[in-house]
């Protein structure tokens, strides 16, 4: 018997499962620099996570949305992951429990399920967290680089704090800038390496998982508003090179600023998304109370999304100039 | 070499499966009787010309054309005219054919079957489009639009740029490569005829940078004839689209709706472009072509001279049967050709490729929802939304499909081979235009 379908008759490799499996791929340099750094807790708070996410989708999707098992195209332990990521390391562990349930539930299931959501989920799982228990979620464990099983209660701040607070003309006691890029700095777990980051995002691109655009404009606009701020004053505090290398700008900008279903779908929207996540991550680092704008920046574009991808269009072929 | 060009917008890159780039086309042979469509072009049919008991030649007009948009048809064996019917074609239309028993090889005698090639052109530009129109001969690279009226310029329009369109962007398909790499100087002989039934100088071969053989063989040809010049183009899908490879080649682009004529271009496929040289130097009419049998589940891939009419089935028989591992058999490239629905059908003038697939390639997987990852979208050489378009249709909102260009959708199956979530985009978009047409 032949078959008969319509063409074309070849079909992409690729298909979701495995787009996520590259992304998990993707996101272990960061996991193992998060180790390397922050000692075993970390590790306990990804895969905490992790477990959760999947474990929760799991369970809403068999008893309350009724709908198949969905942890098997793994989008759940990307969202954990990155949850995971978006924690220091010292977190409780029954608090992740609820910032996983917020990220699954309803950001992602209560609008549909993959594809569907507004609102990276990560993002409000973390969101959700830092409302709900602030004081834990801005205490840094310090860094100790290949430490692992150190169980320091000392804490650091990470240079984003140490910029925020720091008066006008006083001399700033910053981590140095390779320790940034290596990522011995305090921070969140995912977050303090942009080596290791880079790499996911080399990873990435050579699986042709995201393109370029997302990534480059959003940390370039960062690099230009700062910049431009810091050629005029020579004020530290707008250091452009501190903004690109500290924070959550790196992983933002790579992993969720990229998330398929909460950005727009044309090259031009995807510009406008990226650029504007830019100009708000300056605007709340510089002008907000928090130190730290990524999940904000992020979370706010996600809502303009549907809007961008209603307005604009790609220039079609033959369309007037 | 000048640089490589490609189209600005979209295009994949599927495996090439380019199993016979390094086969000579080879010679089928004779069937036992062939079935010749009296319609393998787009127009009308053409008026059946023989009943059976008729004896024909290779190269006897069996069937005219029916008006301007018509073409003729020939035979392509001698024997006997055995049967006029209507029989199911390859894709289950059904459609009237002349079946002939084939005895001997008989050509007509106005044929010249000398292998000289033929360099001096004596004919005017009306000769030469009259031969054509004589020939029978039609668009092959898969649109089967009859050529004659290709080649004429329509009224108040100009075209500047004649380009011939070797670009093979198909997996598996060699059958054009083959040509340009063993009939180059038939082939450029083939664009000088064009060039004066167009009034024009100059003439572009493009050819897809994975074909190393067919760009040397065409450079040392191009040498000593001035004015045709061969461009070499990324490999990339799908590259030899008529509108795609207008903008990659002059930058200009046609506008929607519009013929290629209105942006001062004419493309033709370098396969009719030597049906051309055949028919107008060699009294030759389209009565055989090159046909590439390949396919994962092929025994003998191979690239054949094939007669028209030759039965689909006869064919996959030379290139060592129809093995259990196959699972579809395709007309056409595994893009944009059909799944045949009858193998018993005839090879047409449109037929380039019959590919053996097994299920490792063709086999459907399932669908999942969209993830709105944008692949189609960023994939589509038209700039349109495929996801938007998918949507759509689905939901039925057909008014709304008028603001998304799907009418300027050129079915390359670039969406829906990208998507990760396995939705067949190209079947919305197809349904999408029935609707619009219909509503107008």
């Amino acid at each position: 018997m032949l078959k008969i379908t319509t063409a074309p008759h070849l079909q992409t490799s690729q298909d979701i499962r495995g787009i996520m499996r590259d992304v998990l791929i993707a996101l272990l340099p960061a996991a193992a620099a998060g180790v390397l750094v922050f000692g075993i807790n970390a590790l306990v708070v990804v895969l905490t996570s992790v477990a959760a996410c999947a474990a929760v989708e799991y369970a809403a999707n068999r008893w309350w949305f009724k709908k198949g098992n969905t942890v098997t195209d793994l989008s759940a332990l990307v969202t954990g992951m990155l949850l995971g990521f978006n924690l220091p390391s010292s977190m409780p562990l029954w608090m992740i429990l609820i910032g996983a349930f917020a990220a699954i539930v309803p950001a992602k299931l209560c609008y549909g399920g993959l594809g569907k959501n507004i609102f990276n989920p990560a993002l409000v799982g973390r969101v959700f967290l830092f409302i709900s228990f602030p004081v834990q979620m801005t205490h840094w464990p310090i860094p100790q680089f290949m430490h692992i099983f150190n169980f320091d209660a000392q804490t650091a701040a990470t240079p984003l704090n140490i910029l925020k607070h720091l008066k006008q003309g006083s001399q700033a006691v910053l981590p140095s800038i390779s320790d940034m890029f290596l990522g011995n700095t305090g921070g969140c777990i995912g977050e303090v390496s942009v080596l290791a980051l880079l790499f996911g995002f080399g990873w990435l691109l050579w699986r042709r998982i995201i393109s370029w655009r997302i990534p480059i404009f959003y940390v370039g606009t960062v690099f230009a508003v700062t910049g431009v701020l810091w050629l005029i004053t020579g004020d530290i505090r707008y250091h452009p090179v501190i903004h690109v290398f500290s924070g959550g700008l790196m992983l933002g900008a790579i992993f969720m600023a990229t998330d398929y279903a909460t950005s727009p779908m044309t090259m031009r929207g995807q510009l406008i998304f990226a650029v504007g996540c830019g100009i708000l991550t300056a605007v709340i680092r510089l002008c907000g109370t928090y130190p730290e704008g990524v999940s904000f920046a992020i979370l706010i574009m996600n809502a303009f999304v549907p809007l961008i991808d209603k307005f604009v269009e790609p220039r079609y072929y033959g369309q007037r100039r | 070499m000048s640089k490589i060009k490609t189209f600005p917008i979209g295009g994949i890159h599927p495996d090439k499966h380019k199993i016979t780039t390094d086969s000579p086309v080879v010679f089928a042979g004779l069937p036992e009787v062939v079935t010749i469509p009296v319609k393998q072009h787009i127009g009308a049919p053409a008026k059946i010309l023989v009943k059976p008991g008729d004896k024909v030649k290779v190269g006897t007009l069996i069937a005219d054309a029916d008006g301007i948009v018509s073409s003729d048809v020939h035979s392509s064996v001698s024997g006997e005219v055995v049967k006029v019917e209507a029989v199911e074609g390859g894709v289950g239309y059904v459609e009237d054919m002349i079946t002939v028993k084939v005895e001997g090889d008989e050509f007509e005698p106005s044929i010249d079957r000398s292998p000289n090639i033929s360099r001096e052109i004596p004919f005017s530009a009306d000769q030469i489009v009259a031969k054509i129109r004589e020939g029978g001969i039609v668009g092959m690279g898969g649109a089967g639009y009859p050529t004659p009226v290709k080649t004429t310029v329509p009224e108040g329009k100009k075209i500047d740029t004649l380009i011939l369109n070797g670009i093979e962007c198909e997996p598996f398909l060699t059958a054009d490569d083959r040509l340009m790499t063993e009939k180059s100087e038939q082939l450029v002989i083939g664009a000088k005829l064009l060039n004066k039934a167009l009034g024009i100088q100059n003439a572009i071969i493009a050819v897809d940078e994975n074909k190393p053989q067919a760009i040397a063989a065409l450079e040392a040809v191009t040498k000593t004839y001035v004015g045709v010049n061969v461009q070499v183009c990324a490999t990339k899908y799908p590259q030899g689209g008529e509108k795609q490879l207008i903008t990659a080649i002059t930058g200009r682009e046609v506008p929607s709706g519009r013929l290629p004529a209105d942006a001062g271009c004419l493309v033709q496929n370098v396969g009719t472009v030597f049906a051309i040289y055949e028919m107008v130097m060699k009294n030759k009419p389209l009565f055989e072509r090159i046909v590439t049998v390949s396919g994962d589940a092929c025994l003998h891939p191979a690239n054949y001279l094939v007669r028209i009419g030759t039965p689909v089935s006869w064919l996959i028989e030379q290139a060592g049967g129809l093995t259990p591992e196959t699972s579809q058999v395709v007309l056409g490239g595994p893009m944009m050709g059909t799944a045949a629905f009858n193998i018993n059908a005839p090879i047409t003038k449109l037929t380039s490729g019959v590919l053996l697939l097994s299920d490792n390639l063709v086999a459907r997987r399932p669908e999942a929802e969209c993830i709105r990852c944008g692949k189609c979208v960023a994939a589509c050489p038209m700039g349109l939304q495929p996801y938007l378009i998918g949507w759509l249709m689905h939901d039925h909102r057909i008014d709304e499909l008028k603001n998304t260009h799907v009418l300027d959708c050129i079915e390359c199956g670039c969406c829906a081979y990208t998507c990760p979530a396995h939705i067949p985009l190209l079947d919305y978009c197809k349904l999408s235009k029935m609707e619009l047409r219909k509503k107008n």
